[in-house]
């Protein structure tokens, strides 16, 4: 069965959902593609379902949880007449109009313009060792997984805002959380990184990359290789997140709309236009400068913008 | 929770997966766990719609320390599948309903 929608969002992350907020207030009846469950970002309400408290987006003084702010977008998209449905886009055919998504669930919709709001995953460390202790220690969702470490070490990979929040929701549990970093000093934001510094549980080796990880059927140990000296050492870990940076989710696309040498959507100018006309991207799938969620919000907004009056003028 | 979930716990574990007519799908799940919650109907539906072929039983990690130290669990959801009371797949992490069947008809 196929269904027509003047707006079809894929992806339902603060970006496709402030786009579904306005483009439903528009009267555009947008449908969203939301995605489906999973254990890593890839997921409906997208990164932030795995987060604990967000203490930066406005509005909310005392912060407010991740996965509470998304369903709190969802309500309100629905409360303005948006749909959803809980599906991937597996095939987006743009050769002729109106656009043909193909969904996970079978059904496919066509639609006269497209929101991409796809976001970013995790990227993981890719060694073979890491698939299969996958739920074994090693954790792509450490509010999620945590409990499982209480009274144990873990370990955290990466220097940014997201390895330290991890490590710090960590620290509730484990009883030593080491931070492996590659470089000699944080990525993250400065109150994120005084934190983290002034938490005792928290131990920081600087200058060093993952290489394996040993144990069977459940993790045991990381080696470690210092990049600067070259000195190679064992961690002893019961559990391991990673948190290295993030990749774009553009499978779906990469074959038709333009993207940069990291894989990230091209638009053009300050506006949310793609290469293809009647396309628009937004949020974290077409930004690896920000990647905060009120610049993903932000920029859903203008993708539902461009994309109403696009549609208003008649193309 | 529907009549067609089980409620295992550490006490009534081992006495149920052995007396069950059907596989049962065991879902180590915690009430803090959101990819936990987003599954839980998916697998209500499961339960519904394959009945009398699977049954679904809930194990809550929280209580329930030694079943889940028995099975290695240390991420959650994660899915096992029971045959006879022995353990033949393991799903780790949440996924969507087609990709969930897909993998239990590959065993049922």
């Amino acid at each position: 069965m196929t269904d027509h929608r003047q707006v079809v969002i894929i992806g339902s992350g603060p970006a496709g959902l402030t786009a579904a907020i306005y483009t439903a207030r528009a009267n555009l009846a947008p449908l969203v593609i939301e995605g489906e469950p999973s254990s890593d970002s890839d997921q409906p309400g997208g990164q932030l379902m795995l987060t604990t408290e967000v203490e930066n987006f406005p509005g909310f003084p005392d912060g407010i949880m991740g996965p509470e702010l998304m369903l709190n977008c969802k309500m309100q998209a629905q409360r303005f007449g948006a749909e959803f449905l809980t599906a991937k886009a597996t095939k987006v055919d743009v050769s002729s109009r109106p656009f043909t998504i193909e969904t996970s669930v079978g059904q496919s919709v066509t639609a006269d313009a497209v929101i991409v709001a796809t976001g970013a995953r995790s990227l993981m460390l890719g060694l073979e060792a890491e698939k299969r202790l996958l739920g074994y220690g090693v954790s792509t969702c450490a509010t999620c997984d945590g409990f499982f470490h209480r009274g144990f070490d873990v370990a955290v990979v990466g220097g940014g805002d997201s390895a330290l929040e991890e490590a710090m929701f960590l620290s509730k549990f484990a009883t030593t959380v080491n931070v492996i970093h590659r470089r000699s000093e944080l990525r993250a934001s400065k109150i994120m990184a005084d934190r983290a510094k002034a938490n005792p549980k928290l131990n920081f080796i600087w200058n060093s990359v993952v290489t394996d990880l040993v144990g069977d059927p459940t993790l045991e140990a990381a080696q470690l290789k210092n990049v600067e000296t070259g000195d190679e050492s064992t961690l002893p870990v019961h559990g391991l997140f990673v948190a290295i940076g993030h990749i774009p989710n553009t499978n779906v696309f990469t074959g038709f709309l333009d993207h940069d040498e990291a894989g990230y959507l091209k638009t053009i100018g300050h506006s949310t236009f793609t290469n293809v006309e009647g396309v628009f991207a937004c949020g974290d799938v077409q930004d690896h400068v920000y990647r905060q969620a009120i610049t993903a919000a932000g920029s859903g907004c203008m993708a539902a913008i461009d994309c109403e009056r696009w549609l208003e003028s008649g193309n | 929770m529907s009549e067609n979930l089980l409620t295992l716990t550490d006490a009534n574990f081992d006495e149920t997966l052995v007396g069950a007519d059907t596989p049962v799908l065991v879902d180590f799940w915690a009430e803090w766990c959101g990819p936990c919650k987003t599954i839980a109907p998916i697998l209500e539906q499961i339960a519904e719609e394959r009945a009398g072929q699977i049954t679904i039983g809930k194990l809550n990690v929280d209580d329930n320390l030694a079943t889940q130290a028995r099975f290695d669990v240390m991420s959650i959801p994660t899915l096992i599948l029971f045959k006879g009371g022995e353990p033949l797949v393991r799903l780790v992490g949440a996924k969507g309903k087609g990709q969930l069947l897909e993998e239990l008809d590959r065993h049922l």
